[in-house]
């Protein structure tokens, strides 16, 4: 590498405090006024800011905000996911697993038997629910998800479901859901996966 | 010497009979096509090849037929100029997708097939983005009961009859047959004769969409999450070249490899479903030592720290007293190991290849009509169900100048002057090498050490058992029925604090550092004449001939 020119160098000086910096008081009077001014506008009640009373006040979150997972049910209640590992394959965290059987059901070939999802390992990006090709995972508006241990935050398919159950009683839908503007393949009628395999013999 | 011109590139043919497909993979160029595979007859049905066809005139002119032409039925000589690009054959192409896919459920995210599938590639590269289709599509009824082993869903089908010609070319039984017409065609079987024929899940392999299934792997795994490796079976000797799907260290599935010096494109079923003992939770996974209170684990430092005492021990007092049994499972290097570390003691231990298992005849197809074995064979399985016979033996005559059997072991055994024996096993537990009363025979030996996968009749009577590593989790070279010898990869690592066979002859021979089979197959090569091709260490992707065949 080549040596910088000495014309080129340029030297800057540390600068110089005055008297009233290097003894700090004016600047916290400076601060101290701001400090008591809003104080007198919380006393006076003129303040615009408003503090959230959380958690006695839980705040009402947009639709499209990524909270915890959870697996939606079709009409007949049963799982909608048809375990084809788009979403695992998505996720950047590799926090989903899957594991993959021949449905019971007659309408579909394949569920999930397990469907595992590391709550603590997952960056809440969304890319589960944007590669679903049947819409049967989505991202909620619950944000304050707590366990006592990480086996606990390990979120299996019957709690994923739950979550359906707790966020459609809440009517907190998300926001695909909420618009109804579903994909074709996850429409009960449509022409993608649910009629293919429509008789198994 | 025949030149092709295939989209302005020339290729050189030599003397070869090459048909348009085959003529532009030299070119390098993809000819889409379902219907035709290299094995199987051409019946040119999809129509998914359609090229332009010409004729480079002498004079230098090029006269192109006027209408495209398929091109796994059409012949290549001097002078023949392929178009793939042409609006013609473009059109064909997108038409013909189309087509194929009016009556394709399109159920990607359920269909296994989905990642390997040739709709899929196709579609993408050649085919159309929307279907103008607007009937209701067919859906034929699913037809799980199609084989044992195999599952047809019958919608997804694109009618290229490469499974009907397999059953009928190579297998010869012909249970696969086109039923109904037209719009309405489904691959089918006669009431009560199902396809259960020794080679049936090679439809699977062939099937370019996911109409064919194999029961075993179906849903199991999504195949872009599978990493591939080159291996070999280890089923019998035939030494079928094989792709080793794993995934997370745990094999999902086995499928053939094209390998023209082995056995060509196909595999058989057992082979194909033999590696399910590799993930058996019943494998060894620590030394074990039997004392008087039964069994129970060492450490492996101690259990190869007891196993070269005890040989000392024995070979101190009479070397002839010490035996080492080659299993035909161990890998070249592995037995060149353990033989070098009998040798290393003394020129006067014992060392003996172990039992090979035979079952029946070497079953060929094709079949004939009453399923007697046809003349023109296209695929054997073996009656001998090992994978390196030939190249374990050449190890054993190595260094055993006077051949001893199996059986001298025994008759030792019996008389009482076999005092440490080293058995070495891997068999599969469907063949197993050795039988009760060979074991009863052996437990007499005052110091029998056993290595081997899986509990059996022989290391229940064993002083110490050393696990043994699966195929899939080693490297090294099989050699087979005919001397070919392919070298594997290892697919998955070993079961946790596992070692290789490998590692633990080389712990014996006091060597140090981990096993590299690259490395050791050139000391073979070096050392033992009939194995001189392996000295260059790589085997390539075919595998090399060695001296030991014939």
């Amino acid at each position: 590498m080549p040596a910088i020119a000495e014309k080129n160098v340029r030297w800057v000086k540390h600068p110089k405090l005055s008297l009233a910096e290097q003894i700090y008081l004016p600047t916290i009077a400076q601060g101290m006024v701001t400090t008591i001014s809003h104080l007198v506008k919380t006393l006076t009640g003129t303040n615009s800011i408003q503090t959230q009373q959380y958690p006695e006040q839980k705040p009402s979150l947009p639709p499209h905000y990524r909270g915890v997972h959870r697996l939606n049910r079709d009409e007949q209640g049963r799982v909608k996911c048809v375990s084809c590992y788009m979403c695992s394959t998505a996720c950047p965290a590799n926090c989903i697993d899957i594991v993959a059987a021949p449905s019971p059901w007659p309408d579909r070939e394949k569920y999930p038997e397990l469907f595992v999802i590391d709550e603590l390992r997952c960056i809440y990006c969304g890319m589960c629910e944007q590669a679903c090709p049947v819409d049967a995972i989505e991202l909620t508006t619950i944000f304050d998800l707590t366990g006592m241990s990480r086996e606990d935050m390990m979120f299996d398919k019957e709690k994923l479901l739950s979550v359906f159950d707790q966020t459609v009683a809440m009517g907190t839908d998300p926001v695909r859901t909420k618009g109804g503007r579903l994909s074709v393949a996850a429409e009960p009628a449509g022409s993608g996966l649910t009629t293919s395999s429509s008789a198994q013999s | 010497m025949a030149t092709v011109l295939v989209n302005d590139i020339s290729v050189d043919i030599g003397d070869e009979k090459l048909n348009c497909v085959q003529a532009a993979q030299r070119a390098g160029v993809t000819i889409p096509h379902y219907c035709w595979h290299p094995a199987l007859s051409v019946v040119a049905s999809c129509r998914m090849c359609l090229v332009m066809v010409g004729e480079k005139k002498p004079d230098g002119s090029i006269a192109m037929q006027p209408k495209v032409v398929p091109g796994c039925q059409t012949p290549v000589k001097d002078g023949t100029v392929i178009q793939t690009m042409d609006p013609m054959a473009t059109t064909a192409q997108k038409a013909t997708l189309e087509n194929l896919l009016l009556n394709h459920p399109l159920d990607c995210p359920v269909c296994d097939k989905a990642g390997e599938c040739l709709l899929q590639d196709y579609s993408f590269k050649f085919g159309n983005a929307s279907s103008r289709m607007v009937d209701e599509k067919n859906t034929p009824p699913n037809k799980p009961d199609i084989g044992a082993n195999v599952s047809l869903f019958t919608d997804r089908c694109i009618m290229c009859s490469r499974c009907v010609r397999f059953t009928r070319e190579v297998a010869g039984t012909a249970e696969l047959h086109v039923v109904q017409r037209g719009n309405h065609s489904e691959i089918d079987i006669f009431p009560g004769h199902p396809l259960d024929n020794k080679l049936a899940t090679n439809v699977v392999d062939l099937c370019p969409v996911g109409a064919l299934a194999s029961k075993d792997f179906l849903y199991k795994q999504r195949v872009w999450n599978l990493k591939t490796v080159n291996s070999v079976c280890t089923g019998c000797s035939t030494g079928c070249s094989i792709h080793l799907d794993t995934n997370k260290d745990v094999v999902y599935r086995l499928r053939p490899r094209f390998n023209p010096r082995a056995q060509g494109h196909f595999m058989c079923d057992e082979g194909r479903l033999g590696y399910h003992q590799v993930n058996s939770s019943q494998r060894f996974r620590k030394p074990l030592e039997r004392g008087e209170s039964g069994t129970r684990p060492i450490e492996w430092s101690a259990a190869v720290a007891s196993v070269d005492r005890g040989f000392r021990q024995v070979s101190g007092v009479d070397p002839g007293n010490a035996w080492f049994v080659l299993s035909p499972f161990l890998t070249l290097e592995e037995a060149w190991l353990l033989a070098s570390y009998a040798r290393s003691v003394s020129p006067f231990v014992r060392i003996v290849s172990g039992p090979v298992p035979r079952v029946g005849e070497d079953d060929t197809y094709p079949k004939d009509r009453k399923g007697r074995p046809a003349s023109n064979i296209k695929f054997t399985i073996r009656a001998e169900k090992c994978p390196n016979r030939k190249g374990v033996e050449t190890i054993v005559s190595h260094f055993q100048k006077t051949p001893l059997s199996f059986g001298d072991l025994l008759q030792a055994c019996d008389a009482g002057s076999a005092h440490f024996v080293y058995v070495t096993g891997g068999y599969s537990s469907a063949h197993p090498g050795f039988r009760v009363d060979d074991a009863d025979k052996l437990s007499k030996v005052p110091n029998l050490i056993v290595h081997d996968l899986m509990p059996s009749a022989l290391t229940d009577r064993a002083n110490i058992v050393i696990p043994s590593a699966a195929f899939s989790e080693k490297e090294g070279t099989y050699v087979n029925h005919a001397g070919l010898a392919q070298s594997t990869v290892a697919g998955c690592v070993p079961l946790r604090g596992m070692r290789t066979d490998g590692q633990v002859f080389l712990d014996l021979l006091g060597r140090k550092g981990l096993v590299r089979a690259e490395e050791i197959r050139k000391e073979i090569g070096k050392a033992v004449s009939v194995l001189a091709a392996l000295a260059q260490g790589s085997t390539g992707e075919f595998g090399v001939f060695t001296g030991s065949g014939s």
